[in-house]
């Protein structure tokens, strides 16, 4: 599948994190109407690192994803990305444009629902290319190599490449998906339910994947889920939202073990 | 004294047919649809005695443009003699007096549907070409709305992943007609349905193009000496139609854009497009003395700008593997 087997890669020591954190996010706010989606929010992702929230259907978690992908305008906010695009300014204020560019280049989201993030009908390979079309390639051989290449990366099937994600499996869209979101080498990495609606064997292959994936390109993650299987597989740290705030956050073996806040008590042995 | 004295006298003819309001609007249109070449000026399309669709844009364009002294040529499909052509030339020259020719070379105004002349249009001519759809985004966007803030942002990245699926489920460009074109390095654009052969002949024209779309509304311009580029891969070449090989049943002539005629037996024959300069052709056979324009492609098919068109020999082996 890949270039160099995964086997032969030393483990890397445990170093100290000296830097500051890739993204900064803090007092997010944004309601529908008189519905607070999301109360005051804070959150910080450091290089590397996999974060992981988790919460009830309508906590405020998927919305924190689509704020963060800038999709939809915050309330209220400073959202800062440690990359040369973001300029060092909240990203909230950055016109249609700059917005566009710096989603491009630094942020690659998977969906839950695939067909938010692919177009159906286009081939699996281009879907791939389009990201690096935005990004101003104009080579149809450089194109297409790494669309390929991506998508091997994903663990996508190397003869399927033009075929349209219509005629795919839904593990093999999440893939797509995948393949689209790296293909640039993105600074933040957003995964959105990746796994939810997927057979189980089908998910532990899925989840397989995003597991190497980290191990090889150490993209900071933002990963949210209802599943804690998941949590518990991929994050570094987590953070558990209820009714758009956040009511207790840790290491996810501390907060999976060692739950403090009643709501993740329930949460965690409703699990169990 | 009686309300007759005192208002203005009443002219039951407007020189052109369009009134004044209406003229002055066009041709204000007109003038911003120049300064931002490639941009789709919307305007408000008048009622005229033809239905939408069979040319009012260009018409309305025309109608506001042409002066006593100008000469009108219409092209439609190629062709001066279909009864669209016919009956818009016969509709100009009525109402604004002007002279008719089907020669490009003394025409000052080209009325064409699908068709740019196969002679080379000069400084001081103008050629409205007449649009069905001005939307270039239509197929990758069907939402006009959103289709313009694309345009806004000049994000066009889903044309060139049209191409690319193109090149991978056919390993050629595939589109015909009204080949999308970026102008002045900024607007896409749609040129109208002219057949690939005829898109060069708009980069770095010594003539003004205007486009004006009379159904949807819009209108659009590529003034002389603008960069009009058709989109392609740095890799993968933008190409005209092939008619090498292609000879004029008629005239003899080579490399000039051909219709294909059916003829009893089930063969086909072969005559150009361009019957204005076919016409000349011919007479020129007779040795009936006739001036012929030089013409965008020569004898050997070059195109008269070197460094335009790829040659097809120059093309890179496919990159894709569309044909397996």
């Amino acid at each position: 599948m890949t270039d160099q087997p995964p086997a032969a890669r030393p483990l890397d020591p445990p170093r100290l994190v000296t830097g500051g954190p890739l993204l900064r996010a803090s007092g997010l706010r944004k309601c529908y109407g008189s519905i607070v989606a999301v109360a005051a929010v804070d959150l910080e992702i450091y290089p590397g690192e996999t974060v992981g929230i988790v919460g009830e259907s309508g906590s405020g978690k998927s919305t924190v994803l689509r704020l963060l992908n800038l999709e939809e305008p915050a309330d209220a906010g400073d959202y800062r990305l440690a990359v040369p695009e973001g300029a060092g300014g909240n990203l909230f204020t950055l016109d249609r444009y700059h917005r566009r560019m710096l989603r491009v280049q630094r942020i690659g989201i998977v969906y839950q629902q695939p067909h938010l993030g692919l177009r159906m009908n286009a081939t699996s390979g281009g879907n791939v290319a389009e990201r690096l079309i935005m990004a101003g390639e104009r080579r149809f051989a450089a194109l297409r190599a790494a669309a390929r290449g991506s998508l091997a990366v994903s663990e996508f099937p190397a003869e399927r490449v033009d075929d349209p994600p219509a005629q795919l499996s839904g593990g093999m869209q999440q893939r797509v998906q995948l393949a689209k979101a790296i293909a640039l080498r993105p600074a933040l990495l957003l995964l959105d339910e990746p796994t939810t609606g997927l057979d189980v064997s089908i998910q532990a292959l899925v989840l397989d994947t995003l597991l190497r994936l980290r191990r090889e390109q150490p993209i900071a993650t933002l990963i949210v889920s209802h599943d804690l299987g998941v949590i518990r597989t991929l994050a570094d740290r987590v953070l558990v939202m209820r009714a758009g705030r956040v009511v207790e956050h840790g290491l996810t073996d501390q907060v999976l073990e060692d739950p403090q806040h009643p709501y993740t008590q329930q949460l965690v042995h409703a699990r169990l | 004294m009686s309300l007759a004295d005192l208002a203005h006298p009443r002219y039951d003819y407007s020189y052109g047919f369009l009134d004044e309001h209406a003229r002055r609007e066009l041709r204000r249109r007109i003038l911003k649809a120049i300064a931002i070449p490639g941009y789709q000026v919307p305007y408000a399309s008048r009622e005229l005695p033809i239905a939408r669709g069979w040319g009012t844009g260009g018409l309305q364009a025309t109608l506001s443009v042409a002066g006593p002294h100008d000469t009108i040529k219409v092209i439609d499909q190629g062709a001066d003699d279909s009864v669209n052509a016919a009956n818009l030339r016969r509709f100009i020259a009525r109402m604004t007096g002007v002279a008719t020719t089907t020669d490009t070379t003394l025409a000052t105004i080209i009325q064409s549907r699908h068709r740019v002349p196969e002679e080379r249009l000069r400084e001081r001519q103008l050629l409205v070409l007449q649009v069905p759809d001005p939307e270039p985004l239509r197929h990758v966007q069907p939402d006009s709305s959103k289709a313009r803030e694309m345009h806004a942002e000049a994000d066009y990245a889903q044309m060139w992943l049209s191409l690319y699926e193109q090149l991978v489920r056919f390993g050629r460009f595939v589109q015909g007609a009204s080949y999308p074109v970026v102008v002045h390095g900024r607007y896409l654009m749609s040129p109208s349905p002219i057949p690939r052969w005829d898109t060069p002949t708009l980069h770095q024209a010594a003539h003004l193009t205007i486009l004006a779309a009379g159904r949807e509304k819009r209108l659009y311009a590529v003034p002389p000496y603008t960069e009009v580029r058709p989109i392609e891969f740095d890799d993968v070449f933008f190409q005209v139609e092939r008619m090498a090989g292609r000879v004029c049943a008629v005239s003899g002539a080579r490399h000039k854009f051909m219709d294909e005629l059916p003829v009893a037996g089930g063969g086909s024959l072969f005559r150009i497009s361009d019957t204005g300069y076919l016409e000349k052709l011919v007479r020129a056979a007779r040795g009936e003395p006739v001036t012929i324009g030089p013409t965008y492609y020569d004898a050997v098919g070059r195109f008269y700008q070197p460094g335009v068109l790829h040659e097809p020999d120059a093309v890179p082996p496919e990159g894709g593997t569309g044909h397996d």
